[in-house]
């Protein structure tokens, strides 16, 4: 793994990976995690890890620039922001769910040594085999153990936001075995040597067109070609997706999954999806691992009504979701016979043990918070160098990973604190405090490092703001800029204020301020 | 007839720094709205600045000393006013945060009580004078924008819409995207320079498209964002905070 932290470097290349290369939006980052010599089974992603990417600004200037991102991005977050206040606003007790869900998710998290025990013990009573990850690492070599065991070398998937996080793919590349994503976003961006840009619609970022031109180009090298004649027509594309997939169902021996919730109290596994790929998978083949995020646990099946009213709503902006699965373990004679659960910490125990930052465990991946994020729709998704982007990438992602890198020291910066991501959360994570509190955690690490221009500045500020009288000595000050100066409007400024006027004029203060006038007036 | 205000009690006014150094003219205003409907105006000069700008960039310490003086200056007031949906919301949801941070549990108890008698200005027109006909006039084409805090922290609701649909001569024509972010965030607008001028550019587009001629909110720093990129468009909209145009009489501007 090369160390490309070198952010112009990162900007200027555009990432063209492996077989068939050419990924749009990727930020060409480093190298790829498997060895060029390796012969791929699978697209290759673009180059480079997640974490290496440049801070979020450097991202997103590079990004608002692509008309066509935009234009797709608007058009589909404007789409499902509106389905979603619809659908929302049609429950009479919708502020009531919410708060029932934070409820749940917040129980969850006081008890949540005992709600794990208790789901592990109905699983193996239910028949099926419970293994414990502490980080990404453990539970990629859990996982590739699994499947090399059943002595195949593919497995299909169904879409799945833990997977994405461990990198699960690219490891189970590495030890020659082929992962086919099913759900049809999921296969777009595998298939286009791409990233997801969105946690529910992975492929947001791309438009018909380019969708047909990846199957046109892309299937072939794969299993099953598009049809020669394919045009953009939604119906086609998702015909040339279920015939091209229809092989690799009824051939895979191993399914591996997510789950969208664990319900502790009876053992039982819940995937919502839209597409019946998921279904597929759950039932056709014999074995089914599925890796578990420890924070998507519910304590109990009542816990369901609750959150099955939630997610759709909030995700798709449906009322209900068109598949909802449920398995508790083995069913002899039924499904698969073999069904392993990977329960995953990589660093949720330590967000757990954030009380200002814990909140953000409640998250039931909805999507609804970069919906509406204006911060997001301007950008997408792959500017936030993180497997979760918009708002709730911006608190998990630094929180999971550790503050440690660039990207992850700018994501909580990465937000005017509008606020429109906490008001449709299901579960009401309250992002913008959240935000604010990793800020401080990061000013604070910073102080002890250095000084810097922006704490300078800061501790002046805040020296002058302290007693109200000083302040009005120096407000005065802002007056006499004005008088030499002269003018009402600055149309450039020095130093980082250059960012203000590079795109807009500053309004001079007057002459005099409220405290001199009250004073005459008053005084 | 104007309303008749329930009560006209003594008010202490939070200018706010961003106004009483750049927008003096919204306190101005300010004062003489609530003068005019019979409160007694007065003006602690102890106080400086919410401190959000402090806060919100995660500079917790440094912003301590807004809490301070806001508890020094307001303290004992019934009802402390300020014009800025931002500014009382900073006051309101995070003084209390700030204080119990720094560990001070004396600072603590003294922002809690200092905190519940803050309003916004149109939240005490509308609920403690209970009043929406101010007896304002102001003969113009206006168009709205809702500011974020205005909007979802302090939840203003349809005050601001109830007092503008009570003055006289006022056109209210409606914005697209209203209730979208302006882009200025604070820091952000310096810290995510493109985004922040992509929104605020979005923003004043939208205005200007309106047709309106006076783009009314009630948070200054946002109208300092939006208004700066309208004059660099040359464009003759004009910028104006709610408290002005409440305050307009027969004469008018
Ligand atoms: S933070 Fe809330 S709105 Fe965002 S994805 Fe998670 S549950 Fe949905």
């Amino acid at each position: 793994m090369s160390d490309n932290r070198d952010k112009e470097q990162g900007l200027g290349n555009e990432s063209s990976a492996g077989a068939g290369g050419g990924a749009g939006a990727g930020l060409g980052v480093g190298t790829g995690t498997v060895a060029s010599t390796h012969q791929r089974r699978t697209p290759a992603p673009p180059a480079g890890r997640l974490i290496d990417s440049p801070p979020f600004p450097a991202a997103a200037a590079r990004l608002i620039g692509n008309q066509t991102l935009r234009a797709n991005m608007r058009h589909a977050t404007h789409t499902i922001r509106a389905k979603r206040a619809k659908v929302a606003a049609e429950l009479p007790n919708w502020e009531q769910l919410r708060q029932a869900g934070a409820q749940i998710k917040d129980r969850l998290g006081r008890h949540l040594d005992y709600y794990l025990e208790q789901l592990e013990a109905n699983l193996i009573a239910n028949g099926a085999q419970v293994h414990w990850a502490a980080d990404a690492d453990e539970a990629n070599r859990i996982i590739i153990e699994l499947v090399k065991a059943q002595d195949v070398d593919e497995v299909v998937k169904i879409k799945s936001m833990v997977t994405q996080e461990i990198e699960m793919n690219e490891a189970l590349e590495a030890a020659g075995i082929a992962a086919w994503e099913t759900d049809l976003a999921e296969l777009i961006v595998q298939l286009g040597h791409d990233r997801p840009s969105n946690i529910l619609v992975p492929a947001i970022h791309r438009n018909r067109d380019e969708v047909r031109e990846i199957f046109l180009r892309e299937m072939k090298l794969y299993g099953k070609p598009a049809p020669e004649d394919l045009d953009n027509e939604p119906a086609h594309l998702a015909a040339a997706a279920r015939a091209h997939l229809r092989e690799k169902f009824l051939r895979a021996k191993v399914a591996i999954s997510g789950a969208n919730f664990c319900v502790a109290d009876t053992g039982t596994l819940v995937i919502v999806e839209s597409e019946g790929n998921g279904r597929m998978c759950l039932t056709l083949p014999d074995v089914l691992i599925s890796v578990t995020g420890i924070e998507k646990l519910v304590p109990t099946v009542e816990d369901l009504e609750v959150m099955l009213q939630l997610l759709p709503r909030s995700s798709t902006g449906e009322r209900m979701n068109p598949y909802t699965s449920m398995w508790t373990g083995v069913t002899p004679g039924d499904g698969p016979q073999e069904v392993h659960v990977v329960l995953l910490d990589n660093g949720r125990s330590r967000v757990l043990a954030d009380p200002e930052g814990r909140a953000a465990l409640r998250c039931i991946r909805c999507a609804a918070c970069m919906h509406s994020c204006p911060v997001y729709e301007r950008v997408g998704g792959h500017a936030y160098g993180s497997v979760y982007p918009g708002p709730i990438g911006a608190i998990l992602s630094p929180q999971l990973r550790g503050i440690n890198d660039a990207v992850d020291k700018s994501l909580p910066f990465a937000s005017t604190l509008c606020g429109a991501c906490a008001e449709v959360c299901p579960v009401k994570i309250p992002i913008p405090d959240i935000l604010v509190h990793l800020r401080h955690r990061i000013v604070e690490e910073v102080k002890r490092k250095h000084l810097g221009l922006e704490r300078f500045l800061m501790g002046v500020a805040g020296w002058a703001m302290a007693r109200g009288r000083r302040f009005g000595r120096l407000g005065k000050l802002a007056g006499v800029a004005r008088r030499l100066t002269g003018r009402e409007y600055l149309r450039r400024l020095p130093g980082p204020a250059h960012n203000w006027t590079r795109a807009r004029d500053l309004r001079m203060p007057p002459k005099q301020s409220f405290r001199s006038w009250w004073k005459k007036e008053h005084g | 007839m104007p309303d008749k205000p329930k009560i006209t009690p003594k008010v202490a006014i939070f200018a706010t720094c961003i106004n009483d150094v750049m927008f003096p003219e919204t306190v101005i205003a300010t004062v003489q709205l609530l003068e005019r409907l019979g409160c007694t105006v007065e003006f602690p000069v102890e106080q400086s600045c919410c401190g959000q700008m402090f806060t919100n960039t995660g500079y917790f310490r440094e912003g301590l000393g807004c809490v301070r003086s806001y508890v020094e200056a307001f303290s004992g007031y019934e009802y402390i006013v300020g014009p800025s949906g931002s500014c009382v919301t900073a006051v309101r949801d995070q003084h209390p945060m700030l204080a119990a941070q720094s560990g001070d549990a004396g600072l603590a108890a003294a922002v809690d009580d200092v905190v519940r008698h803050s309003y916004e200005l149109t939240e005490f027109l509308c609920d403690v004078l209970e009043v929406e006909d101010v007896g304002a006039v102001f003969a113009h084409k206006v168009t709205y924008h809702l500011t974020c805090h205005s909007l979802r922290f302090a939840r203003l609701g349809e005050r601001p819409l109830r007092l503008m649909s009570k003055v006289r001569g006022l056109e209210l024509i409606e914005l697209e995207g209203f209730d979208q972010c302006c882009g200025f965030g604070g820091t952000f607008c310096v810290k995510n320079p493109d985004v922040s001028a992509d929104m605020a550019s979005c923003k004043a587009g939208y205005a200007v498209d309106t047709g309106a001629e006076y783009l009314v909110s009630l948070d200054n720093a946002c109208l300092l964002n939006i208004g700066g990129v309208l004059h660099r468009a040359g464009s003759s909209l004009k910028p104006i905070h709610l408290a002005e145009i409440l305050a307009c009489g027969e004469g008018g501007l």
